[in-house]
């Protein structure tokens, strides 16, 4: 009895060593030369994998920064204290780029429909059934196809059937802007916090039709604007952000307060955002 | 049903709303003004491209706007608005009788293109497109559609037993432009009497009838060219890969009117069906005219749940009934019964979809796929092969929304492909 143990013990011990021999050969003669530094960038990389940068992921991303010319920016995600380590890390200076943050353009009340829409839940379907169930043909359809393909959980669906950014969480990937049909998402620096919010592209008399706060195209902003930020094309006033002076001159003449001043409510919560832009 | 009804003249109306988006393909181009004076056949928009198709005034009067306005297909395109002046008068050289058998297949071939003349099966493609086959692709079979699987719609029908010379005449014409001699025209079986008619009529000039099964999808391109000739179409290719050209019954129609009498589309047949009307019937209606009146004369009852322009399986659901008539419309379904909101459920992989797919395709790996937003992987599932013809739908237990889902992939995909 004893012998058997013996035995089997004694030749699963050799045959243990001899793997283990042939691993340790293995590793040694078939290892892969990887970069440290792709690594460790990619330990700084967020790793949300939200593809934002164009790449499969952090990963790839990483090793486009390291062997490609990109620049450590194209993350739009990445925290800048982690961007400027990773600079460091690839012997870079960088260049400090502002924080930019999803904007939605639309501010409906309530969703004027033509008819019922029993089918599937997503905005891009519900575009596929006769152009879209709203009144309005450049609003929001409010089935949140945005508020699913957020990596960050920075945008969800408020009671008033609108998406709604978490400042906080926002980083400005931009997959809501891609994702949305209707194309009334956007990416806008942050220090530039004046939006039209509104994408109808209707005539005014239409948009008075479909919604209180619809811009109507009365270019009342675009005269009132110092900085010759502002330009009215197809009855949609449209901010040029890089003149914008953030002087709120546009919102206070906007008759149908289609304009917001985000600015004023940074910080807060984003529904107070909305409640204190619809007090003024 | 509308199948024993005769094909009625409507009314012709005091305004009509011409659509520049009625066909498949880049819309029209207004070529009137405000205010322009029109007559019937006059064009009042040319074709925005090769695959467009050119828009012809169907009665004489004023231009009296132009400016967005609701369509079959979805809420607001470009429309032109004529106001009738009750003269009837035709704009010079239409409705004159020509030997279009003295024209050259190219002379045919513009004749159908300026004329207006789209797919009336309900695809609206243009007609002048499919006939131009690239020289590279020999055609050696025409095959006409009389098939007209969706249950409700009978339009087909009855052009087919009512003016069964303009049908035959008309593919003759278009067996000419693609310079064939054998021709075919499928019916279903359960249209005997047309059957009859067009085997008689088309018999002295070597076209054929074949009597088809009773089934659906049986009207769509690939499967009719696969009962009668037994052909199969390869993924993603199209018709003319394995040498035919299939055409619809009414399309043959428009083409005779085009080619013999100089007279451009300007009216289309249509079926009223369906619970929520009193009475059912077959009208020849001018395009641009506004459904409601008609619905009303048809007895349109209080309580419509739904309204289709189509046939019920692939129809385009409708929010008013004040839509102006598009070429494409061949059919309008009342329904109230029926009409149910339902929730769907998972997929309880039974296959009844795949046994049932008329194109071979696996439908609930599409939808499933659909749900995660896998467009790359359902265009590696032959997504763009789906006739979305909706049998998956109507087969499933679960009441997945199928046929929707490979619909919004197909989306999905096209739009990736034009990056």
């Amino acid at each position: 009895m004893l012998t058997t143990v013996i035995i089997s013990l004694s030749i699963l011990g050799v045959l243990g060593v001899l793997f283990g021999l042939g691993l340790a050969y293995a590793s040694k003669k078939f290892s892969v030369e990887t970069d440290p530094r792709v690594d460790r960038i990619c330990e700084l990389l967020p790793n949300a994998n939200c593809g934002a940068c164009g790449f499969a992921g952090c990963n790839a991303f990483a090793e486009q920064l390291v062997h490609g010319s990109l620049d450590v920016n194209t993350c739009k995600v990445c925290a800048s204290e982690a961007k400027s380590v990773i600079s460091s890390v690839l012997g870079k200076e960088l260049v400090n780029q502002e924080r930019e943050i999803a904007v939605i353009h639309c501010m409906r009340e309530t969703i004027p429909a033509r008819f019922e829409y029993n089918g599937i839940q997503d905005c891009r379907s519900a575009l596929l059934v006769n152009g879209g169930f709203t009144t309005c043909q450049y609003g929001c359809l409010g089935l949140g196809t945005c508020a699913t393909v957020c990596p960050f959980e920075a945008l969800y669906m408020g009671e008033d059937g609108l998406p709604h950014v978490v400042d906080e969480k926002c980083t400005g990937c931009g997959n809501c802007a891609k994702v949305c049909p209707r194309g009334m998402i956007t990416i806008a620096p942050m220090s530039r916090d004046v939006h039209i919010l509104c994408n109808s592209k209707h005539d005014g008399k239409y948009t008075i039709g479909c919604c209180n706060h619809g811009c109507i195209g009365c270019k009342r902003c675009e005269k009132a604007c110092p900085a010759g930020a502002i330009a009215v094309k197809d009855f949609l006033a449209c901010i040029d952000y890089t003149k914008c002076v953030v002087c709120g001159a546009c919102v206070d003449v906007c008759p149908t307060g289609a304009i917001g001043d985000y600015s004023l409510f940074r910080g807060k919560q984003s529904a107070k955002w909305r409640s204190g832009l619809a007090a003024k | 049903m509308s199948k024993d009804q005769p094909i009625k003249q409507a009314p012709t109306p005091d305004i009509v709303y011409l659509s520049l988006r009625q066909h498949l393909g880049a819309p029209s181009k207004a070529v009137v003004k405000v205010g322009d004076l029109v007559k019937k056949g006059q064009i009042v928009a040319e074709p925005g491209g090769f695959v467009s198709s050119a828009v012809h005034s169907p009665v004489s009067g004023k231009v009296k706007e132009i400016k967005p306005h609701p369509h079959m297909m979805g809420p607001l395109a470009d429309a032109v608005v004529v106001e009738n002046d009750g003269k009837d008068e035709w704009f010079e050289g239409c409705n004159v009788a020509t030997n279009w058998e003295s024209m050259t297949p190219e002379q045919l071939k513009e004749k159908i293109r300026m004329s207006g003349i789209v797919g009336l099966g309900g695809a609206t493609f243009p007609t002048h497109v499919k006939l131009s086959p690239p020289p590279e692709k020999k055609i050696d079979s025409a095959i006409l559609n009389g098939v007209e699987c969706e249950p409700y719609l009978t339009a087909d029908y009855r052009l087919m037993i009512e003016q069964p010379d303009r049908v035959v005449e008309g593919f003759r014409i278009i067996m000419k432009v693609l310079g064939v001699s054998k021709g075919y025209i499928g019916v279903e079986a359960n249209k005997p009497d047309a059957y009859i008619i067009m085997k008689e009529k088309g018999a002295k000039y070597g076209i054929e009838a074949v009597m088809l099964k009773v089934k659906y999808p049986q009207g769509a391109e690939k499967q009719l060219i696969s009962a009668i000739l037994g052909r199969e179409v390869p993924s993603g290719g199209l018709p003319m890969d394995v040498g035919c050209v299939v055409q619809n019954v009414g399309t043959a129609a428009a083409i005779y009117d085009a080619c013999a009498k100089n007279i451009p589309l300007l009216t289309r047949i249509m079926t009223v069906s369906g619970d929520g009307v009193s009475h059912t019937a077959n009208y020849n209606i001018v395009l641009g005219q506004m459904l409601g009146p008609i619905l009303k004369e048809c007895g349109l009852k209080d309580g419509i749940r739904k309204l289709v322009f189509g046939g019920p399986m692939m129809g385009l659901a409708e929010p008013s009934e004040n839509i102006p008539l598009a070429k494409g419309n061949s059919g309008v379904l009342a329904l109230i019964a029926g009409v149910e909101k339902y929730e769907p459920r998972m997929c309880i992989r039974c296959s009844r979809c795949i046994d049932h797919c008329p194109m071979g395709l696996n439908p609930s790996v599409l939808s499933l796929l659909s749900d995660i937003s896998d467009f790359t992987s359902m265009e590696k599932h032959h997504a763009m092969d789906c006739i979305e013809c909706g049998v998956c739908t109507y087969m499933c237990p679960s009441r997945r929304m199928i046929v929707q889902q490979i619909k919004l992939g197909k989306q999905r995909i096209l739009a990736s492909r034009k990056k």
